[in-house]
């Protein structure tokens, strides 16, 4: 990544030279962009070679640096920042583009959610051609990819229905009526899906049905998949071979592994926002010996953690539940006032040590993911 | 529920909710509870008219959009303005002082009308002001210093009938140059300080409580956690 960023000073259009001659899809919303861009390359990769990120780095300089490690590759996906993604798509002039979800995300940095919808419409405007692969479930989602002529929508479910009570497009409220929801301040409503999945399936255009079971866990992670094969159909993938290897992913960045740690078989999982830990808490083992629960405010984690207290936590009977992080004492707090017995441990390795020994579920935000990722891999090469 | 259960306005929290200030209402509700009262919070959405019956209330942040629909549907369901006028507690966070004073100014430079219970108005100001916040309050009955985190563009002046919450140690507060903080009217206080500023600041909880049942003050309740994330907060 830091040759990516010194290759980028040295030569700016480098991004758009690497992206020439590729078929690229384009991955960005606010959750799931690593999972679904994993899925993406998976499902692409039953075309032909596909060049990807290998570490969720998606600003320019990882960008650069992913294109750069197979030049030959005729594929390309690619996952975005949001707020990356006109410029990078007008230098990659991408065959589709995944629209995922947008909710709010560390407010303290990256502004309000609105303000991203916008210039996502902006952006999205410029690429008439590409292929919106657009969740409509999601109405800020659905706002940005509206007025482009090429859109394929899939229904990818909407978890997190908080930050969209007003229409992006005219401000007044929008009705939900089961799936459907609509704009009640002029022609804006929910499209009809191209694609969407079920507990068991897989459904899209003309009547297709395909068993879906996927090894990742999760509702949210089935609706990333749907979006990663219909973007993958969209470049001519065969579907049936596309949800298959969509399917078979199993491990992103560390994320979703289990790791031995002395006693404990500890299950990770990473949350960033409060979308993010209200879907991971729902995938949480309620027979697991152990939670952890683990909170950094660095600037990537975000330094406002109030959203914590927009999660629910549910109650968590005869599970040991343990707040950990550099902000633990905030989390214990929040459990407090939920009724979550607890204890407060602020090392997440000390806080792991301190469970039942058997499985242990950690759940844990950006930094202090990353950090006992690195503690656990330290620990695992002096055993 | 009993005649005696306190009832605690969520008001808006589908569009006034945008940085856990609902867990304003939460705090409330626990510490009532912790100490063996019945309590119950009663949300209050877009599609409800806002009942002036209840024993205290709270609104949080929101967005522009969010924020003009919120003072849309107060003015036109004024149950909060009456409820204050008969010394109902009202807590405000951010948007919702903005949405509760004379006018405030969007970030497009239109000005639209508030609810007119605080004596303020709102302007943009240069920058957003992000980031911890520390300060002394200047309100009768509260001495602990109050800690939150802080995150707007809107600048608020205090007129002659509204005081200020807490003089700033630290962070910007309302953003006009008079080193305030928050602005308090009656039985309204409002304040920029997320964290949610209640469970940050437990003394300002139990003002509330107080006022809501009618008490001058509330046992003392150990809850160390709280304490403990008071320290870390007000050191940073």
């Amino acid at each position: 990544m830091i040759g990516g960023l010194i290759a980028l000073k040295i030569e700016p259009t480098l991004m758009k030279q690497l992206g020439h001659g590729r078929r690229t899809v384009l991955v960005t919303g606010t959750n799931g962009k690593s999972t679904t861009t994993r899925m993406t390359a998976a499902a692409l990769e039953t075309i032909d070679s596909v060049v990807t990120q290998a570490d969720g780095a998606n600003m320019d300089a990882g960008i650069v640096a992913a294109l750069a490690t197979d030049l030959q590759a005729p594929l390309a996906a690619i996952e975005v920042d949001e707020l990356h993604t006109p410029h990078v798509a007008d230098a990659l002039e991408p065959r589709a583009i995944v629209l995922l979800n947008l909710s709010r995300d560390q407010l303290d940095r990256v502004g309000e959610i609105n303000m991203i919808e916008r210039k996502l419409r902006e952006g999205l405007k410029r690429h008439p051609d590409a292929v919106i692969v657009a969740n409509c479930d999601d109405v800020l989602v659905t706002s940005a990819a509206y007025d482009n002529p090429n859109v394929v929508w899939v229904a990818a479910g909407a978890g997190w229905a908080n930050d969209s009570v007003s229409c992006p497009r005219t401000g007044e409220p929008i009705v939900r009526e089961g799936d459907h929801w609509y704009s009640t301040g002029g022609d804006f409503a929910r499209p009809k899906p191209d694609w969407w999945v079920d507990d068991e399936n897989l459904y899209g255009p003309n009547g297709l049905v395909l068993p879906l079971k996927l090894t990742l866990p999760g509702r949210a992670n089935r609706g990333n998949a749907a979006q990663a094969v219909a973007a993958a159909v969209a470049l001519g993938a065969a579907p049936a071979k596309a949800a298959a290897a969509a399917s078979v992913v199993e491990e992103v960045a560390g994320r979703y592994k289990t790791v031995q740690v002395g006693p404990h078989s500890v299950h990770m999982l990473l949350a960033k926002n409060p979308a993010g830990w209200q879907e991971a808490l729902s995938m949480i083992d309620p027979t697991v010996d152990g939670l952890v629960i683990a909170g950094n405010g660095q600037v990537p984690d975000g330094e406002d953690l109030s959203w914590l207290w927009d999660v629910r936590f549910e109650h968590f009977e005869g599970v040991q539940v343990v707040a950990s992080g550099e902000r633990g004492t905030d989390l214990g707090v929040r459990l407090t006032y939920a009724g979550v017995e607890h204890t407060l441990v602020a090392d997440p390795l000390k806080a792991i040590a301190s469970c039942p020994p058997g499985r242990v579920e950690v759940l844990a935000n950006y930094t202090a993911f990353r950090d006992l990722n690195t503690a656990i891999s330290k620990g695992a090469a002096h055993v | 529920m009993s005649d005696s259960t306190v009832r605690i306005g969520l008001v808006l929290p589908d569009v006034m909710g945008t940085y856990g200030d609902g867990g304003n209402a939460l705090v409330l509700r626990q510490r009532l509870r912790m100490r063996g009262h019945d309590a119950e919070i009663v949300e209050i959405g877009l599609s409800d008219p806002v009942p002036e019956s209840l024993d205290l209330y709270t609104l949080g942040g929101a967005e522009d959009f969010a924020q003009r629909l919120a003072t849309r549907h107060l003015l036109r369901y004024p149950g909060l303005q009456k409820a204050a006028g008969r010394g109902a507690p009202v807590l405000a966070i951010c948007a919702a002082i903005q949405v509760l004073g004379h006018w405030y100014e969007t970030s497009a430079g239109e000005r639209v009308d508030g609810v007119g219970l605080l004596d303020v108005t709102t302007s943009p100001q240069q920058t957003r002001s992000i980031g911890e916040i520390v300060t002394r309050p200047i309100v009768p009955g509260l001495t602990q210093p109050l800690t939150g985190f802080e995150n707007h563009r809107g600048g608020t002046t205090l007129g002659p009938d509204a005081a200020g919450l807490g003089r700033v140690e630290r962070g910007d507060g309302n953003g006009v140059g008079d080193g305030l903080e928050g602005a308090v009217q009656g039985s309204v206080i409002g304040t920029y300080l997320h964290g949610p500023v209640l469970a940050r600041n437990p003394e300002l909880a139990d003002h509330l409580l107080a006022r809501a049942l009618g008490v001058d003050s509330l046992p003392p309740l150990d809850l160390p956690e709280v304490e403990k994330l008071r320290r870390e907060r007000l050191r940073v």
